[in-house]
């Protein structure tokens, strides 16, 4: 069992056939991490660097517990800003750790198309933590397994992508793989953060949320970052909040019984009512949970392992 | 050949001549003595005196003129000198550039201007100076445009910027109109353009890329376009690349305005499509628009309201290059590349006639800019670009004169082999 490519550099082009075989290994992955002791010999030996170039908690976590589970043997390199800034390029730094024989890279950047670069630069295996407004491919991944679980199939799910959709690389990921899955997809938000072009992916585009929670099986709550307001895409946190924010109130008006989903963290009160984030129709905490198995899955089958999952 | 030689006694025998004025071809010997077009029409003769050159095969055009370039000096001396500009010009068939004044510092005060023409002065290339419009091309006070003039610049430009102020827009078209000296902008809305990388479009989308919308140049051009209307004087539009621009320039000049505006090869032979990869000499400003802009260009090229075409030969270092997308710097080199590129991807698929092309290689920059006109003639200064249309060259890497690398053409297989070019009393052939 093996995947069509190398490196996990995002979801664009990733056959439908890959991406089913990283939901069906992240199941089994899931039964191992509910035992006593949540721990496999899968990936023994195998050294892999988390490299952070940017600040993250739940991902860096994440992927660090799914190597750990699978006992591999990991290294955190977590700074913030460029290593250009401190004269050294970023080739050079990933050129330096691979020589200290690592086997895979999970990295994150804020530029898109790194971990593109970083498969130029060395040998080792890169897995995509999140580029820029690139892609984020595991976290899709694990939005994927999540709807499956819970709505029991991808095709013919109508998504709606909630929010800030220009600097989404969660949005990049969750469009592509939804789309190959045979999901339907429909992203909203005001004009300023739609991207250009982006009906032309294959989605629908809505810039009112009610006519996206009247369409939608599920909503994809994206975070809203302040420094956008700050750089004059929306006017204000109360006016997003108005017009984009989701509510119970909303949803009632569907009548109908709608997913929400959150990649967080969640920025309660903004993009998501407080206690619609903690009801039943929310599926946040499962998104992390099934992180946790979509890496292990994800790391599992391009470590090149001979062995069965456990 | 590595330096150019005196041009004392030549005979180059079975080539053709092209006049692009009359657009008339004829297979004919010349000799060229003492750097001047001596005889045109004679017969090889072993009594001649001198080297005698078969150039079958080849055409003898009016010495090819890139009027946008970055040459580097002052500054940057590791990515460009005037001498390996001029090389690279040389190998590209070139016989004339004009230098921008992005240098460090800025070529904003005559002695810089001074210093470029020594730089130059016994080079075959000849180096036209382009003098900042503003001091320290920060868009606020005018230079000293006349004493600029006087010293040898033959236009202005705060290239690589924008003069965005349209007051002092105004202020420098005026002045500058006194001189008949064009500005040349590099037309860009800062605020549009704020953090691009790329093209705005489906691509800058899915790649995650802060897109650069075409509104961001066509904004510019229609404002040049209105000062124009105010006052007078002359622009000349820098790398135009987006359909909606070609069409203000094109209703400009039925307006009857003096504007003229120039398009670089890669600008023809790529769309944004390409960056898929995140290739960092893919990455220029203005970025690679879309299948419907190059068709604009093509027909902007056609109809006559692209009067030029130009390489932006702008040479940046592998360590600048050699870097994530985002924070490698614009631009690409082009001198090597540009006739190449022209007579592939225009003159090959019937887009523009050879002589058209080549005209808006020579003839066209310089009559923009007020420079004499090479012409072949007995008793003109022999200023000659003599290349094989139809003979192809690969470009290689470790092959080009260029003191950097930057190119997203290594590797092509390319129409137009150069055989030799003249000009200032040198020869020098490939």
């Amino acid at each position: 069992m093996t995947l069509a490519s190398k490196h996990l550099l995002g979801l664009e082009g990733v056959p439908e056939s890959d991406i089913s075989l990283i939901l069906d290994t992240a199941v089994s992955f899931k039964e191992i991490l509910s035992r006593p002791i949540p721990k496999v010999p899968t990936l023994r030996g195998l050294t892999i660097v988390n490299l952070f170039f940017e600040p993250s908690t739940r991902t860096r976590i994440s992927f660090e517990l799914a190597e750990k589970r699978l006992s591999a043997d990991t290294v955190n390199f977590t700074t913030s800003g460029s290593s250009v800034k401190k004269g050294e390029t970023l080739k050079d730094t990933v050129r330096n750790i691979e020589a200290m024989k690592i086997d895979m890279v999970v990295v994150r950047h804020a530029a898109s198309g790194v971990p593109l670069f970083l498969t130029k630069c060395i040998d080792a295996v890169v897995i995509n933590a999140g580029d820029g407004t690139h892609e984020h491919p595991t976290q899709a991944l694990l939005d994927m397994l999540t709807l499956r679980e819970k709505l029991g199939k991808l095709r013919g799910l109508k998504v709606a992508i909630v929010g800030d959709i220009s600097h989404s690389r969660v949005a990049g990921s969750n469009i592509r793989g939804l789309l190959t899955m045979g999901a339907q997809v429909m992203v909203c938000g005001p004009k300023t953060l739609l991207p250009a072009g982006i009906e032309e992916l294959g989605v629908k585009t809505s810039t009112r949320l009610d006519e996206a929670i009247e369409w939608a099986d599920v909503l994809n709550v994206l975070r809203i970052q302040i420094e956008r307001q700050e750089s004059g895409l929306f006017p204000s946190i109360r006016e997003y909040h108005a017009e984009y924010g989701v509510t119970r109130r909303r949803l009632q008006q569907a009548n109908r019984e709608i997913v929400i989903m959150h990649p967080g963290p969640i920025n309660r009160g903004v993009e998501i009512e407080s206690e619609l984030a903690d009801s039943e129709f929310s599926v946040i905490l499962d998104q992390v949970t099934n992180g946790v198995a979509v890496r292990m899955a994800v790391l599992y089958l391009l470590s090149g392992s001979e062995g069965s999952v456990v | 050949m590595d330096k150019p030689i005196k041009a004392e006694k030549l005979l180059f025998t079975g080539g053709e001549i092209l006049d692009l004025s009359a657009k008339k071809r004829e297979r004919v010997n010349f000799t060229v003595v003492d750097g001047k077009i001596d005889k045109i029409g004679v017969e090889k003769h072993a009594s001649f005196q001198g080297e005698v050159i078969d150039i079958s095969g080849n055409l003898v055009v009016p010495g090819l003129m890139d009027m946008h370039v970055h040459l580097r000096e002052p500054g940057r001396e590791d990515e460009e000198t005037v001498a390996s500009g001029c090389a690279a010009a040389m190998a590209g068939g070139l016989t004339a550039v004009c230098a921008m004044p992005n240098t460090d510092p800025a070529c904003d005060k005559q002695e810089v201007v001074r210093f470029l023409k020594k730089q130059a002065e016994a080079e075959l290339v000849e180096v036209f100076p382009i003098a900042a419009v503003t001091k320290k091309r920060v868009g606020a006070e005018i230079t000293e445009m006349a004493e600029l003039i006087r010293a040898g610049a033959v236009a202005f430009s705060d290239d690589g910027s924008p003069v965005a102020n349209s007051a002092v827009m105004r202020r420098a078209l005026e002045y500058s109109g006194m001189y008949q000296v064009p500005i040349i902008d590099h037309c860009e809305d800062p605020y549009l353009f704020a953090g691009g990388q790329m093209n705005e479009s489906v691509m800058s989308t899915r790649l995650g890329l802060t897109g650069i919308p075409n509104a961001a140049e066509e904004i510019m051009i229609a404002r040049d376009i209105a000062l124009l209307r105010l006052c007078g004087g002359h622009v000349h539009i820098a790398h135009i690349s987006t359909a909606g621009g070609v069409e203000l320039v094109r209703r400009a000049k039925a307006e009857g305005l003096p504007i003229t505006c120039e398009v670089t090869p890669h600008h023809l032979a790529f769309t944004d499509e390409v960056l898929a990869n995140f290739d960092t000499n893919l990455k220029m400003n203005p970025p690679l628009r879309t299948t419907h802009d190059v068709a604009s260009l093509h027909d902007g090229l056609r109809d006559g309201t692209i009067d030029v075409i130009a390489s932006d030969h702008a040479p940046h270092s592998v360590e600048e290059k050699d870097v994530e997308f985002m924070a490698a710097p614009f631009g690409i080199i082009g001198l090597e590349t540009m006739l190449g590129v022209i007579l592939s991807k225009l003159v090959e698929p019937g887009i523009l006639a050879l002589v058209e092309a080549l005209a808006k290689m020579s003839l066209a920059p310089r009559s923009i800019l007020r420079l004499p006109l090479p012409r072949i003639k007995e008793g003109e200064l022999a200023n000659l670009t003599i290349f094989a249309a139809d003979k192809s060259w690969r470009v290689e890497a470790d092959k080009i004169k260029s003191l950097s690398r930057n190119t997203p053409f290594a590797g092509w297989e390319l129409p137009g082999k150069v055989f030799a070019v003249l000009n200032n009393h040198l020869y020098w052939q490939m």
